[in-house]
């Protein structure tokens, strides 16, 4: 673990680049929410050259499908979903300019290759930590897919939340790196 | 025969879910300290420490430990001296769980049709129920919400008896090197050694709810449990993934005897969010 870095969205290429695998982040601004039921939807839409419902460019997608919020909170809790299942989708999204993913756990080849080419970073939340996460989250919106329930895309907007760079735009994983240095 | 009605199980194991949602129990929580006290990784301490500040946060606010709040599982030990009145059974079950979910706001995760509509039954129903008829007046119900970032780690191998204690060991250590950081390690493992391969998995579920800390009460088979989670914690891959010797908390073998032919090994994975809660009728 380096240093403690304060990041605000949207992203811009200067950002990202400063960014390095082992950084822990703090994330203030907005961000959107999307797993495998709207990402299947934005990956249609694109196919069909049509427009999606949210602008991409800079922009940061969690993987998360929250829990339904309590009286008197912003949302439920809401912790990452595992992020390979959206690794088939992803690749076009960053060619549309989506600059950050939030989740837990490894990414194909494909989206790493992508992610260095399109400047683009993939950041750890905890898994599990999902009420803890869902303090850092003030204001939480649905803007597309009401249907999709949990799953539909939300736009939140974040102060402080808690995430680990752990692949790079420069395609350095923590997840490769790490682990070797406490086997035995 | 005594009599229980369906009203009293289907607000027992509303309670149940509730509960299990919202609170870790003691042995896990402890187990999580000591696996904060003893990991050697910065990244995988800071992980450790916001876990647990994560389920201190969830349990004095009621609120759902982990989003994914799960597939509803439940085993139940039916007394065979009682006599259920009242409504349906299963709509009792189902309906207690509708109820916890609703009202508890807890994510409701299930599709009702695996590969083409997915569309969500908005209930988290149907429960997965599992009944088993046993001595008594009682009923026992063991509720698991289990959630499917670790369920999709899970693994089956039909070994052959050559195969032995070494490869088993084999498999359950392959299977968490396979899956890395993506069941939300520290986990926890269910085994299920012998019966058929269904029975296998079955009691590799019901393993996970055991008591962290409890061994088999086998020698051997506690033996393999013991080898099994050294050799998981030397593979590094540490909470989150990120590196560390918290990779696993418990491995929990359960077995049963099987055919000449084979040694059928499931290994049910579930994350450090082991939830479970335990009930009397």
């Amino acid at each position: 673990m380096t240093q403690v870095k304060k990041i605000t969205t949207p992203l811009d290429d200067h950002q990202v680049i400063q960014l390095k695998a082992g950084d822990s982040v703090l994330i203030t601004g907005y961000i959107y929410t999307g797993r495998d039921a709207a990402h299947k939807r934005l990956i249609e839409l694109l196919k069909k050259n049509q427009e999606l419902p949210i602008d991409l460019k800079g922009q940061v997608i969690y993987y998360v499908g929250p829990a339904p919020a309590k009286p008197g909170y912003p949302c439920g809790s809401a912790g990452p979903t595992t992020s390979y299942r959206m690794d088939p989708y992803t690749p076009p999204l960053l060619e549309k300019g989506l600059k950050g993913m939030i989740g837990k756990g490894t990414r194909s080849k494909e989206v790493i290759e992508s992610m260095k080419k399109n400047k683009a970073v993939y950041l750890g939340a905890v898994g599990g930590a999902a009420a803890l996460i869902a303090r850092r989250i003030k204001k939480s919106e649905v803007v597309a897919y009401p249907d999709l329930g949990a799953e539909a895309i939300h736009r939140y907007y974040v102060e402080d939340f808690p995430a680990i760079v752990v692949i790079d735009a420069q395609g350095n994983n923590l997840y490769e790196t790490e682990p070797p240095k406490y086997k035995k | 025969m005594r009599e229980i009605n369906t009203t009293q199980i289907k607000n027992q194991i509303k309670e149940l879910f509730l509960k299990a949602n919202y609170h870790i129990d003691q042995e896990l929580r402890q187990r999580l300290e000591e696996a904060l006290s003893e990991e050697t990784s910065p990244i995988g301490k800071s992980i450790l420490q916001m876990i647990i500040e994560n389920n201190k946060i969830a349990s004095s606010e009621e609120i759902a430990i982990c989003q994914d709040t799960g597939l509803a599982v439940l085993f139940i030990e039916l007394g065979q001296e009682v006599q259920i009145t009242g409504d349906d059974f299963t709509e009792a079950v189902n309906q207690g769980v509708k109820e916890a979910y609703e009202e508890g706001y807890l994510r409701k995760s299930v599709v009702d049709d695996p590969v083409f509509e997915r569309k969500n039954t908005k209930t988290n129903t149907p429960a997965i129920i599992y009944t088993e008829i046993v001595p008594g007046d009682k009923i026992k119900f063991t509720v698991m919400p289990k959630g499917f970032g670790s369920e999709n780690m899970s693994a089956l191998a039909m070994l052959t008896p050559a195969d032995g204690a070494a490869g088993i060991v084999h498999f359950i250590v392959e299977t968490v090197r396979k899956a890395g950081p993506n069941p939300c390690p520290p986990t926890i493992l269910g085994v299920g050694i012998g019966g058929t391969a269904e029975q296998a998995m079955l009691i590799a579920k019901k393993a996970i709810a055991r008591k962290i800390g409890e061994h088999n009460p086998n020698e051997r088979y506690a033996a393999m449990e013991k080898e099994a989670l050294e050799k998981i914690n030397n593979l590094g891959i540490g909470p989150a993934g990120l590196g560390g010797r918290t990779t696993t908390l418990a491995v929990h073998i359960d077995y049963l005897p099987t055919h000449i032919a084979g040694m059928p090994v499931a290994v049910n994975v579930c994350c450090h969010a082991a939830r479970h809660a335990e009930g009397i009728l």
